[in-house]
């Protein structure tokens, strides 16, 4: 053995590592292929050997390899063999290649499953790292399924490093295996609060990004964001989130109002481009929800678009020339978002739009272009595109002139050629369009040419002349016979022209130049086109020539199609074979009859009647499912399984002959026939590509009610339209602007007459007034045929989603409580002792247990059975009344206390009411929150705290009530008693019909660390009190304090101050500073270079009346003990004649309470906790405690900073954790009027502390 | 979501290319191809931004790239990134390679890929980002070499002890 190894790192001595592999290809550079070639071979024979770090080497070597573009799947094996190494050096080695090659449909993933999972829970943190970095590349939905369990344990991690890793790939396994989103959710949404910032960071990121496709699901987590933003010192975050806010106001209004603080107090304070920018595109979002159903903002979004004309037309000197250019960039890419939804706002700066399509940068010119899409009116469309037209013909590099070419399409055909008042102009743009050569979207202008020459009816004429010569002159555009290419267009071209024939000036010549030998070079489904409409062609062609007495000319144009046609008739496609044929025995037969003088004309013509009706391209889906149609039933019994078998050989067999053999046409009675008759007529009546038969169909169809006629209105030409050769778009602008003048001119004229004279002609019936958009009227009054649409069309919503994006499986509702059913999958041996596939075969009963849920939901219930036969049926019982009991399988067997409750009392628990506790909880955050996010929420604030907190228990919160309207301000904060009672006893009725149904809750992690979320979640039936945590820190006449302090989340040693200032009387205060009295333990934070006892300047002013809130941070370093901590206010009070200074006392109480931080603890972690035996009790009882128990636990809750880990009816667990990582249990239990709390803490002190300030709060009740 | 992360000297040639969708390798290939092409014919004082791309493109995807003297590095992001923030965290990738290999230079990048791509992993995981602190992504690095090196040590004296003379 040992000699083995020895020869095993003697041969990698003479190895070529990786190092060697570069070398040698950089010293072949003539004949790499071949070099690399045996290296791959060396790299085979590596493979063979037993030696795992000869292996892995070859492995890496093949990494290098794959990354130069070789295939290198056939190593999967070898790597997977790498992969599970004990040595770590190998491991990694193993887990990058597999990363870099493995995909879903590499076969030896399936291997990986045991290997990956023995990774993950490895002693050294860094095979789990490395798993996890690996896995988070090639995850299967299979290993998704299997591993989201293990991953969901390791979010949990003592490690952060574990912990964020684990956090961040949860979204991938929520991608692959959707069904783990919402048992993983609860733990997901803890980790927004978890005390390592890496973590945080990570989950931050996986719920934006969950967030970004499906915003609405997530909204009820915008308090416990906002209060991440405000809280947040690392800009990613900070940027994720914001990003996040700005996705979600659209949503909801109210949510805009409470950003615009922190975002522009963001906006000051930040160095950083990246995050100012990111609030800036957030606050237009804010004011983009706001100002849409308020004019009155718009003025602010002015402001918005100039600031960002600064940023786009303003290069900063001290700046690299490249960082202002991506100024520029993101300038306009905001300025974007602003027009859709304001473009007045964006219109008035053309000039500075147009001056960016000049830009030398590619990207900068494509945002123009984009915005100039949006900013086009008919005034200025036929300057706008003058400009692209100019843009196209100097443009270099066919990637910018394609962009280009479809920006012109778009901006002109944008909301049905809302803005073009010259479909000449239009046509004639589209024709030189045609000239582009190398466009990769001649079938773009092809569809435009059909889609207006169809639809306005008025524009045939020309367009058909257009199409003629461009017909004539094809030789020109068939030098791109790529795919796609310019030649597209022909087809449109000859389209019309056959279409259309009865317009055309000198139909015998387009025919000819239908029938030219070139055309045979065409693409096929051209040439098909081409001879369909000679036909038509020829149809018009021998109309006009039968009326004359010489019947020779139209014996020669039948000799014309007998001669051409038989090119078509040996094309090598089907298509332009077939309809060639067709028409070749048709123009025979034809020639015969001529020959024998028959009037044949109108005939051949009937061939081709009928008028097309443009039909959405959408309309086909829309036809709604008649009633009682189900098309996913079987019509027939479906074969039994059996059967099928037995008839698929027949099947093949049949399959081999259908193109020869003819379908038999068995005996169909008259009426059968009839019906499928009118069944076809019907259909191509609705298809726009038929031609009608015959004009009677055509009527029948006009007369069925729904569709309406169009009317097809005559044409006075005020241009003359022969153009010679191709025609000049630049013609029409200038013939326009003529027009428009004119128009002008006759209108003044006409309004110096006082409008004697009868109005008359087209579009002259404007009022007067300065030349706006309405004033301009089309050069021809023209019909644009709306496409049609079935009648009841469905309207249309799911329309432009893609079925397989993977993120709609993940639009899932997540406030709604787990059910039994959604668990995730959990190696069945762990919880199975007893099952005999127990020992070795885990693979096994990983992979096969989830397959079905119906069959693991059987299998578990089995192994209730064996676990405790006794309590089976109780069991069963309960579980069907269970919510949110994912964790049970996590808990095992280890009952505690409080879980041995859980299952005695649980027995009988109520639905899940249908309100949205989380919806509601977002109303209150938006309507009344402690964190103020103007002024006027500010004083709210205050109001209610300075309101003493029994009255406000008594009474029901009325903001929290979901039909109250949208901002609760202060009158609202102020509503009368007499409301108040109403509701109370309202609520007291509710309560007496719910106290025997009541409802329980288990709360694993709904507590998240937002006070007013919490609040709702204890109860969510009942509303509670508002609640503030605020208390009054010093008053006088002029100015009033109140104050409430919160542990730093991510500092042990720093605690925050929030204080809320409210100027009391009528005069300006200014200049105010804050200066506290450190003591040895605690000590203000004062910025860098300010003394031990320099106040703190209060960065703001407050006018009378108003108050505002500024934070104050304080270190700490023991907290076991409450203190007091002196300090003064000094401020400038300034009259409209006088100032005086002024100062104020005030005593800040550090309270135990207030170093605890709300931390959502799971019932099993608890349980360790407790079991632990680390932890010192203590106990205290409450007399007199009047109030609901529900009440009494939110006022623990809020108060003092814990979270509910789970409530049975009277009895209940919390938990809270001290900044500096004490944890602190508490058991409460309420009989009658007395509450006795027993709690487990690990600081004795601290703890005796925390009890008597709870004991403190509820004596005040 | 980082859809893909490249870098590529000033002639083309690949010297670190992390697909975060599988792709098959000629279409890797053709990507960084094109990506190269899109990219090197730029002007240096122009924005850092690039839409469009055929291949890895879509609407809704951008090329964010910066160039350092013979080394282009490109993140292929989707909308949900914040293009300034990409721009950071490119600087703050080379600035950890410059730290991991002390005044890098295109040629560690081509002798050690693999370095390079385990200091990646420290930063982005599966397209998402993970760590932006730079002195983390050194810290855990470092840590995660020691221990390589650790392993090397131990093999190394077990051969040599067990050496034949």
């Amino acid at each position: 053995m040992a000699l083995k190894i020895v020869k095993g790192s003697i041969d990698r001595m003479f190895d070529k590592n990786l190092q060697d592999l570069v070398r040698g290809i950089r010293n072949h550079k003539e004949d790499e292929a071949k070099y690399i070639s045996t290296c791959i071979d060396e790299i085979k024979q590596e493979l063979k050997q037993d030696n795992i770090a000869v292996k892995a080497n070859a492995v890496c070597k093949l990494t290098y390899l794959q990354m130069l573009g070789y295939d290198v799947s056939w190593a999967a094996f070898n790597i997977v063999e790498v992969m599970s190494s004990s040595k770590f050096t190998y491991k990694r080695i193993g887990y990058l290649a597999a990363s870099q090659c493995f995909h879903e449909s590499t076969d030896v993933i399936m291997l990986t499953t045991n290997q990956i999972r023995k990774d993950l829970s490895s002693p050294n943190q860094y095979d789990t790292g490395v798993a996890l970095t690996g896995l988070s590349c090639f995850v299967t939905p299979d290993l998704a399924r299997d591993l989201a369990n293990d991953i969901m344990t390791l979010m949990s991690h003592t490690k952060p490093y574990i912990r964020k890793k684990a956090v961040l790939i949860m979204y991938k396994v929520f991608l692959k295996y959707p069904e783990s989103l919402r048992p993983a959710f609860p733990r997901l949404k803890e980790k927004l609060e978890d005390p390592d910032p890496g973590v945080q960071s990570a989950a931050v990121n996986v719920i934006c990004e969950l967030a970004r496709r499906n915003p609405k699901n997530y909204l009820s987590l915008a308090p416990l964001f906002f209060k991440l933003m405000t809280s947040s010192t690392n800009n990613w975050v900070l940027i994720k989130i914001i990003k996040l806010f700005g996705a979600l106001t659209p949503l909801e209004p109210r949510l805009g109002k409470k950003l615009i603080e922190p975002l522009t107090n963001l906006i000051h304070s930040t160095s950083a481009m990246s995050l100012l920018y990111e609030c800036v595109n957030t606050v237009i979002a804010v004011l983009i929800s706001l100002s849409s159903g308020m004019p009155n903002h718009s003025a602010s979004i002015q402001l918005c678009v100039q600031k960002l004309r600064i940023l786009i037309e303003d290069s900063d000197q001290n700046c690299e020339p490249s960082v202002n250019a991506c100024m520029k960039y993101l300038g306009l890419l905001a300025m974007s978002k602003i027009l859709k939804t304001h473009p007045k706002s964006v219109q008035s700066h053309k000039d500075l739009i147009l001056q960016c399509l000049d830009d030398k940068d590619e990207s900068i010119r494509l945002r123009a272009l984009d915005l100039l899409y949006g900013m086009v009116s008919k005034k200025n469309l036929m300057e706008i595109v003058k400009k692209l037209m100019l843009h196209v013909d100097k443009a270099e590099g066919t990637t910018y002139r394609d962009e280009l070419l479809t920006k012109i399409i778009d901006i002109c055909s944008q909301s049905n050629y809302q803005y073009i008042t010259n479909f000449e102009w239009y046509i004639s743009i589209l024709v030189e369009l045609t000239r582009l050569e190398g466009t990769r979207h001649g079938h773009l202008i092809a569809s435009q040419m059909l889609d207006v020459a169809i639809r306005v009816k008025a524009i045939r004429a020309f367009a058909v002349a257009q199409m003629a010569t461009l017909l004539d002159n094809a030789h020109l555009l068939t030098g791109n016979m790529q795919r796609n290419g310019i030649c597209e267009v022909l087809y449109a071209a000859a389209w019309i022209c056959g279409e259309f024939s009865e317009h055309l000036e000198n139909p015998m010549q387009t025919l000819e130049a239908m029938l030219r030998p070139k055309v045979a070079t065409l693409p096929g489904h051209i040439q098909a086109v081409y001879v369909q409409n000679a036909a038509k062609l020829f149809a018009t062609v021998l109309k006009s020539q039968e009326g004359n007495t010489d019947s020779t000319a139209a014996q020669e144009t039948s000799q014309l199609m007998i001669d051409r046609l038989p090119l078509f008739v040996q094309s090598a496609n089907l298509e332009v074979q077939e309809r060639a044929s067709c028409i070749l025995q048709l123009v025979k037969y034809i020639q015969k009859l001529q020959q024998k003088d028959v009037e044949i004309a109108e005939e051949v013509n009937a061939l081709f009647a009928g008028e097309l009706n443009p039909v959405a391209p959408k309309a086909q889906k829309k036809v709604p499912v008649p009633e009682g149609l189900d098309l996913d039933a079987w019509i027939n019994e479906p074969p039994s399984e059996s059967e099928s078998e037995d008839e698929q050989p027949k099947a093949i067999f049949a399959k081999e002959e259908p193109k020869h053999s003819r379908p038999r046409h068995t005996e169909v009675d008259e009426k059968e026939l009839a019906r499928r008759r009118e069944a076809r007529k019907q259909e191509q009546a609705n298809n726009p590509f038929y031609i009608k038969a015959s004009p009677s169909s055509q009527k029948v169809y006009q007369d069925t009610p729904g569709v309406e006629h169009i009317p097809v209105v005559q044409i006075d030409l005020s241009v003359p339209l022969k153009v010679p050769g191709l025609p000049m778009s630049d013609q029409y602008v200038k013939l326009e602007e003529e027009r428009r003048q004119k128009e002008r001119a006759e209108k003044k004229k006409k309004e110096k007459k006082k409008r004697k004279e009868k109005r008359s002609g087209r579009g002259k019936k404007h009022d007067s007034g300065p030349e706006s958009e309405e004033d301009i009227t089309p050069a021809h009054q023209v019909d644009i045929v709306t496409e049609e649409m079935p009648e009841n069309a469905l309207p249309s919503d799911d329309d432009d989603k893609d079925p397989n994006d993977p993120h709609k499986a993940l639009d899932i509702d997540l406030d709604k409580p787990l059910a039994d059913s959604e668990k995730l999958p959990v190696r069945s041996h762990r919880e199975t002792p007893k099952s005999p596939a127990e020992d070795g075969d885990t693979e096994n009963a990983a992979l096969q247990e989830p397959k079905k849920k119906s069959t693991k939901e059987k299998r578990e219930k089995k192994k209730d059975k064996d676990r405790d036969r006794k309590k089976s049926k109780e069991e069963k019982k309960k579980k069907k009344h269970k919510h949110e009991e994912k964790e049970e399988d996590l808990l095992g067997g280890q009952a505690d206390a409080p879980v041995v409750q859980s299952e005695e009392t649980s027995e009988v628990v109520a639905p899940p009411t249908s309100t949205n506790p989380e919806v509601s909880d977002l109303d209150f955050w938006l309507s009344n929150a402690p964190v103020p996010s103007n002024t006027q929420e500010a004083t709210t604030v205050a109001e209610a705290e300075a309101a003493p907190p029994p009255e406000a228990a008594s009474g029901t919160a009325p903001d929290s009530e979901p039909d109250q309207p949208q901002d609760a301000d202060t009158e609202e904060a102020k509503s009368s008693k007499h409301k108040k009672k109403k509701q109370k006893k309202e609520k007291e009725e509710k309560e007496k019909k719910k106290k025997k149904k009541h409802h329980h809750h288990h709360h694993h992690s709904d507590g998240g660390g937002e006070e007013s979320v919490q609040n709702g979640t204890v109860e969510e039936e009942e509303p509670l009190p508002p609640m503030s945590n605020y208390c009054l820190l010093a008053e006088n006449s002029y100015i009033k304090m109140v104050y409430d302090i919160q542990g730093n989340l991510q500092d042990g040693s720093q605690v925050v101050v929030s204080v809320i200032f409210e100027n009391k009387g009528d005069s300006f205060l200014k200049s105010m500073e804050f200066n506290v009295l450190d003591s040895l333990n605690s000590k203000l934070q004062r910025p860098d270079g300010s003394g031990p006892h320099d106040g703190l300047t209060v960065p703001f002013q407050l006018p009378p009346g108003v108050s505002n809130e500024a934070r104050f941070v304080f270190t700490v370093q023991s907290i076991i003990m409450p203190q007091k901590l002196k300090g003064t206010l000094t401020f400038i009070v300034k009259n409209e004649d006088s100032s005086t200074h002024e100062k104020l006392d005030f005593k800040l109480h550090f309270t135990c309470t207030s170093y605890l931080i709300t931390t959502p603890c799971y019932s099993d972690a608890f349980a360790k906790l407790l079991e632990s035996g680390d932890l010192k009790g203590s106990s205290v009882r409450l007399e007199g405690v009047n109030m609901p128990f529900h009440h009494l636990l939110a006022r623990i809750c809020f108060h003092h900073h814990f979270s509910v880990v789970e409530r049975i009816d009277s009895c209940a667990s919390m938990y809270s954790r001290s900044i500096q990582g004490h944890h602190v249990c508490l058991l409460v239990k309420t009989s009658g009027q007395t509450v006795s709390i027993d709690a487990k803490c690990d600081e004795p002190t601290l703890l005796g502390n925390v009890l008597d300030e709870i004991k403190q709060t509820f004596s005040q009740c | 979501m980082i859809k893909a992360i490249l870098i590529f000297n000033n002639h083309g040639k690949p010297r670190l290319s992390k697909f975060y969708e599988h792709y098959t390798e000629d279409t890797e290939q053709q990507i960084i191809r094109e990506t190269f092409h899109l990219v090197s014919k730029r002007d240096e004082n122009v924005c850092n931004f690039l839409e469009g791309g055929m291949l890895i493109g879509g609407s809704d995807y951008k090329l964010i790239y910066r160039h350092y003297a013979t080394l282009y590095f490109v993140f292929c992001v989707d909308s949900s990134e914040s293009e300034l923030g990409i721009l950071d965290l490119i600087q703050v990738f080379v600035e950890t390679l410059d730290k991991c290999f002390e005044n890098v230079c295109e040629l560690d990048l081509i002798f050690h890929v693999d370095k390079v791509h385990n200091i990646l992993a420290e930063m982005v995981m599966g397209g998402m980002v993970l760590e932006t602190n730079m002195n983390e992504i050194i810290t855990q690095v470092d840590a995660q070499n020691k221990m390589e090196k650790s392993e090397v040590n131990q093999d190394l004296t077990y051969s040599l002890f067990y050496l034949p003379v």
